[in-house]
């Protein structure tokens, strides 16, 4: 047995009464959850201390909470782990999860934020006409290929922690859309680009995903869903050529573009180019807007304006157009998933604990499989 | 020590002073650079995002032209170039058939990519893993003191952990506080150091993109902080080159300087603010500046 400081965030919206902290010596092995650190203090001391939790076998998704500052399930994270993660080396500090109303303690809204959202990307499947008299007979390759995403088990840690949502609370966030791609990649199902049009078109959708790898780091189950928003974009945009409200596709084109023909970033024909070009009427207000900071950037000679107008190192990067041609002239994009391959035998995966490895799936590249096929 | 180097796009574009910093400060730390002209943009994630493969080809691309000049080490100075070529290094060191396929298509140029033939380190990981924070003590000319600094990493820096090959004995997410002290500057926490900078949405939803610039320079204002330092030249855009935009959204004068790493480093080692190209910001450093001019005046 050994001796662990719990320091818990406290709030009842109810009492009126503003958040506090709350600080409890437990007693439990040092292998033994965070989970049955807290249910101790509350069976011992303080038995109003608001937990959710139900299987305590990381399978339910109730127990979410941030601790020592990462989000994560209370009841799939040993002590001595959680002690060697904090920040005085001393205490255990244990919050409510973020981008979520609190209810109590440590329990936040999950219906207020994050069901609303799942609910948003209609997530079930919507069958194909005419509907087999039998069963649907799937490539095995294509269920591979949404194990990733199924293995989501809604505990809302992602959101949590999700910056974009953060600043727009309306963005549809990473466990919605992740489940979003449960569908997409489903060849069963009939709306797939409607499902995409949907969530391109939405401001908040697709292309609202600053990229900040946090809910990637926040997955208990290895659902990685910025990389499931990725893939959404590269079948949204490239396969069905979908033009979304956020210059998303046009920006992600503007670039490609400019990288094939410069090879090293031309950033002055970037930012117009994301707005259809330098003329176009989309990105003449978003240049006069950015004149200011053009202007500034021109007086401390950031750039000048010979350099913004032709990019210097274009000449050498000539051959690199036959690596564009050739890739892009594949008949079907290549996509590595490393959780559905892992890793060759003699390829040291990166050093992990075996409390945080995904589940890895079974062996075998799975290319994506273009809708056209 | 000599390293093939990699200085990445935007350092050469719309942020010069981190590339001019970066040569400054190579000799005073005796790195030798070999700089690789011939290779291409890393993609930041973008590329990656069209087409994986693409992606992974152009980087696999540039780790062969930096096995090619004979160095074991390959250096950047960008935050995205380091979890952008991490990412496309782990794919391609995970599967023999992949990097097969991947290498086919560099036969042409005559170039193959080995694996794990070549470490790619940001110069924050080079000056604390291989440098040391004693060496670099012992090389400060003109410690910090009193100048109080807040961290910000950039995303692909410190995210995810598992690939980047932060754990406890390599805190390469802790870095920076740990360069600032060496450097005899103080560490000021604040809410922003590990967050986005909004970049990459900048595009997209420019609202909510510098709504996170101006709240991370504002929280690092509130916690008293003279100015930020960055290794990465595309958060140093949202926050420095956009911040009078950043300020507008955040409903409050910032004034926030930001650094980039080697001119931090710079300024310890004894340059000249102006060398560093600290004149060439959006936001000036005075803070940082008036600081240095009369510690220099007092030596």
């Amino acid at each position: 047995m050994a001796e662990f400081t719990l320091k818990l965030r406290r709030y009842d919206p109810e009492s009126g009464q503003p958040p506090y902290w709350d600080q409890h010596t437990i007693d439990l092995e040092p292998h033994r959850s965070v989970l049955e650190g807290i249910l101790q203090a509350k069976a011992r001391f303080d038995g109003s201390i608001g937990i959710r939790c139900s299987c305590r076998a990381a399978i339910c998704g109730s127990c979410g909470v941030r601790i020592n500052g990462q989000p994560g399930l209370a009841c799939h994270t040993h002590l001595d782990k959680a002690l060697a993660s904090s920040r005085d080396g001393a205490t255990i500090v244990v919050e409510p999860m973020g981008n979520m109303p609190i209810i109590k303690d440590l329990i936040v809204d999950m219906d207020a934020v994050h069901w609303k959202k799942v609910q948003r990307v209609t997530p079930w499947l919507i069958n194909k006409e005419p509907i087999p008299e039998r069963e649907y007979i799937v490539p095995h390759e294509n269920m591979v290929d949404v194990t990733q995403t199924m293995a989501c088990i809604q505990c809302g840690a992602c959101v949590s922690d999700c910056l974009s949502m953060e600043v727009d609370p309306l963005f549809v966030g990473p466990a919605a859309l992740a489940k979003a791609y449960r569908f997409v990649g489903d060849p069963r199902d009939a709306q797939q680009e409607a499902r995409l049009r949907d969530l391109s078109e939405d401001p908040h959708g697709i292309y609202d995903c600053t990229h900040c790898f946090k809910c990637i780091d926040a997955c208990p189950k290895g659902v990685a869903p910025m990389n499931q928003i990725m893939r959404l974009r590269r079948r949204a945009g490239s396969d069905f050529g979908i033009v979304d409200r956020n210059n998303g596709h046009r920006h992600e084109k503007a670039f490609v573009t400019n990288i094939r023909k410069n090879g090293l970033l031309h950033e002055a024909d970037l930012l117009p180019d994301s707005y259809g070009g330098k003329l176009h009427p989309r990105a003449v207000p978003e240049l006069l807007d950015s004149l200011p900071v053009i202007t500034t950037a021109l007086l401390r000679r950031k750039f000048t304006p010979a350099k913004a107008l032709r990019h210097p190192h274009r000449k050498e990067f000539k051959d690199l157009r036959d690596y564009f041609e050739k890739v892009e002239g594949r008949e079907q994009r290549l996509e590595l998933n490393l959780y559905i391959t892992g890793y060759d035998e003699d390829a040291a995966p990166p050093a992990d604990d075996a409390q945080n490895a995904p589940e890895q799936g079974e062996p075998g590249r799975t290319p994506e499989e273009s809708p056209s096929r | 020590m000599k390293v093939a180097y990699w200085p990445g796009c935007v350092s050469r574009g719309f942020t010069p002073e981190l590339h001019g910093s970066m040569a400054k400060i190579a000799p005073l730390l005796d790195i030798e650079l070999v700089e690789l002209d011939r290779a291409s943009c890393c993609g930041a994630g973008v590329i990656a995002e069209h087409n994986q493969e693409l992606a992974d080809t152009l980087n696999a691309r540039t780790f062969a032209l930096a096995q090619q000049t004979g160095n074991a080490m390959m250096m950047n100075i960008c935050s995205t170039c380091q979890g952008s070529q991490t990412e496309c290094q782990e794919r391609l060191d995970a599967n023999a058939e992949y990097r097969a396929i991947v290498n086919e298509s560099l036969r042409d140029e005559g170039l193959t990519y080995e694996k794990g033939g070549t470490l790619n380190k940001n110069l924050l990981w080079l000056v604390v893993e291989d440098i040391g924070l004693d060496e670099i003590r012992s090389r400060v000319k003109r410690p910090l003191t009193d100048l109080k600094v807040g961290p910000f990493y950039g995303c692909y820096i410190v995210r995810p952990q598992e690939r980047l090959g932060i754990s406890s004995d390599k805190p390469r997410d802790a870095y920076l506080g740990m360069l600032i002290e060496a450097l005899g500057g103080t560490v000021i926490d604040y809410a922003g150091t590990h967050k986005c900078c909004g970049f990459p949405i900048i595009t997209m939803n420019k609202e909510a993109s510098l709504k996170q610039a101006g709240r991370h320079l504002g929280d690092a204002l509130d916690a008293d902080a003279d100015c930020l330092v960055t290794p990465c030249p595309l958060c140093h855009l949202n926050l420095d080159l956009q911040q009078p935009l950043a300020e507008r959204l955040a409903g409050r004068e910032l004034g926030m300087p930001v650094l980039h790493l080697p001119q931090l480093l710079g300024l310890a080692l004894g340059l000249d603010p102006k060398e560093l190209g600290l004149n060439r910001h959006v936001v000036k450093p005075t803070s940082v500046i008036d600081w240095s001019e009369s510690v220099v005046a007092s030596v």
